[in-house]
């Protein structure tokens, strides 16, 4: 079997090393970033802290050298979809290629490039030390489901077998929306927050204030995936809880709020972004959702400015 | 000359001591001794709109302030007021004492601590301090006063008429609540943008082209701020929609104060501003869960500098 991660950044690196590890499995990982490329070549993709991996992907940041695959792996920022899988699409042309991306929209962007399109939800997470270096920092699920009818649900649950033997424990499901709704709803309604309060994840969950823009924000999500006919596989608000406590992710910084630190764009379209769109299309209202969104924007424009 | 006190020399401060200087026996009253000192020896430079050095006297003494001063303008930021109002505590025995701080609530702290007759204020002109003693006048738009307690329009106006003869502008209205809260609405709303954002106040708050346009934002916002007004009884003397729209084409960018104060990690104005408009939602039953959203970010934004 060959896999190419498209986009190896912490969570593409965890799927390329770890799936590397497999005697029956090819990986190709395609990256823009030809330091990690060539370090990964070199010296092979090494993970370290929730466990301890060297891989041994083959990388590239050409998409022509990459060949036909059975299976592709989008780990890209949202905000890259549409290009990396333009570059790519050549390879998946029989294959079958899942998102383990954040937000909503990119299956359909991946959609419109090829034909089979695996809708996925990822948990763990990890950030890029170094070159060549991830740094793991939790395990976790991943949930996998056809996009639409074309992808048999069979092809679905032979990446998650080849994800699960290698050790990142996956399911296949036939809609894999709940999860994706789940982890979307937690993102959308704690980590724009941080973005635009400087708090991390424990220091907002302890503001009742806060805690109950929060819940507010949860709530317009619920409605929007209920109005779609969505299960959540659990309720967002226990995630979010859990997350808060000390010993889990108390003093996490959101991705957002690295994000916008570091003056990059934010994922925040895909996010409270998507979730405005979705409820637009379903006759449901997300005003603070909307309103989130805008100030994240504005947050961002503000950096071209003076 | 009459007598004049100001109380707080920060921007709007200095530029009134200054110009008020001109027409009246002026006494600035500073938190610190050095700034005073400063004001006596060296005066008060105003640049940009005017160019004059005022002369005036100047304590941080509240007790050291003139007993027949007719008028004391408190000048100081919303944050201050507290503090400020205990100090003049059982001084100024004639004087009619004036609020001009953003938001809503001012007089009632400052008649907590004394029976002054009291004037209200808004001003919306705005000044740039270049240190102890110099200021820029930068944009020269008006002061509007009213009575406010034991005081009427005919003292209103003489107040306004003293201010215009030191060169700025005023005007003196018989109830100032619709100016007020005009203001209050607008700057809830722009003050709050800015600080969140990090954007002056610029183009973007009236662009509405893209659903996720900041401008679609400052609306909901400024027609959440319209309701809670129109129920608790105030009709607006400007659209705070339309003052945001005008400002933002007057084509410079302007940087409001809460903005100002959260990158330099000060407590900001939220409470008597955006505080004070939810307070008053609550008050006559009026949801604004934009404009509580807004509030409680900033608080958190304030709660962050202590990491």
């Amino acid at each position: 079997m060959r896999i190419c991660v498209v986009g190896c950044g912490a969570v593409g690196s965890l799927f390329a090393a770890n799936l590397s590890l497999l005697d029956d499995v090819e990986v190709w990982a395609f990256d823009l970033d030809e330091r990690h490329v060539a370090a990964i070549n070199r010296d092979g993709l090494r993970l370290s802290g929730a466990g301890e991996v060297v891989g041994r992907p083959r990388a590239t940041s050409d998409a022509g050298e990459v060949p036909p695959c059975e299976f592709g792996i989008v780990a890209t920022k949202a905000m890259h979809t549409g290009p990396a899988i333009a570059a790519t699409a050549h390879a998946f042309a029989e294959g079958c290629v899942a998102t383990v991306q954040n937000g909503l929209g990119n299956e359909e962007t991946i959609a419109e490039h090829v034909e089979h399109v695996i809708r996925g939800t990822t948990f763990p997470a990890g950030r890029l030390l170094e070159p060549g270096h991830v740094q793991w920092d939790v395990k976790g699920d991943t949930t996998l489901g056809p996009y639409d009818e074309r992808t048999p649900l069979a092809e679905v649950e032979r990446l998650a077998d080849a994800c699960t033997r290698a050790g990142m424990p996956t399911l296949a499901v036939e809609d894999a929306r709940g999860p994706q709704w789940r982890k979307v709803i937690f993102n959308a309604s704690t980590n724009p927050i941080g973005a635009l309060t400087g708090l991390t994840h424990g220091r907002v969950c302890e503001r009742p204030d806060l805690r109950a823009l929060v819940t507010g924000l949860v709530d317009e999500g619920k409605a929007v995936a209920a109005a779609q006919g969505i299960e959540l596989d659990a309720d967002p608000e226990e995630l979010i809880d859990h997350a808060a406590r000390p010993e889990v992710a108390y003093d996490h910084k959101a991705s957002m709020l690295q994000d916008v630190e570091a003056r990059r764009p934010t994922e925040v379209d895909y996010l409270n972004g998507g979730i405005v769109r979705f409820g637009r299309e379903h006759g449901v209202a997300t005003p603070l959702n909307a309103a989130i969104q805008a100030l994240v924007k504005g947050v961002e424009a503000s950096w071209t400015q003076s | 000359m009459r007598p004049v006190v100001v109380a707080g020399a920060g921007s709007i401060g200095s530029l009134l001591a200054a110009h008020l200087a001109r027409v009246a026996d002026v006494t600035v009253l500073t938190r610190r001794e050095e700034h005073a000192a400063a004001l006596r020896e060296r005066g008060l430079r105003v640049s940009g709109r005017g160019d004059f050095t005022a002369r005036l006297d100047a304590t941080a003494q509240a007790a050291a302030l003139p007993a027949d001063a007719e008028l004391a303008i408190l000048a100081c930021k919303s944050t201050d007021l507290e503090p400020l109002a205990a100090r003049l505590e059982g001084t100024l025995p004639r004087a009619t004492v004036m609020t001009i701080q953003n938001g809503l609530g001012a007089e009632e702290i400052v008649a907590a601590h004394g029976d002054w007759p009291l004037l209200s204020g808004v001003t919306f002109m705005s000044g740039t301090r270049h240190g102890d003693t110099h200021v820029e006048y930068v944009l020269d738009t008006a002061t509007w006063i009213g009575p406010y307690r034991r005081t009427s329009e005919a003292d209103a106006r003489r107040v306004a008429e003293l201010i215009a003869a030191g060169g700025l502008k005023a005007e003196a209205f018989p109830d100032l609540r619709p100016a007020q809260w005009s203001k209050l609405v607008f700057n809830a709303t722009v003050n709050g943008v800015a600080a969140l954002t990090g954007l002056p106040h610029d183009f973007h708050f009236a662009q509405t082209e893209e659903q996720s346009d900041l401008g679609h934002l400052v609306r909901d916002l400024v027609d959440e701020g319209k309701a809670v007004a129109a129920a608790a009884g105030v009709e607006l003397h400007d659209d705070p929609w339309e003052m945001n729209v005008l400002a933002t084409r007057r084509g410079h960018r302007h940087f409001p104060s809460m903005l100002e104060d959260v990158e330099a990690r000060r407590p900001t104005e939220v409470e008597l501003i955006n505080g004070a408009l939810v307070r008053e939602a609550e008050r006559h039953g009026v949801p604004v869960p934009l404009q509580t959203a807004l509030y409680r970010l900033v608080k958190a934004r304030e709660a962050s500098y202590s990491a």
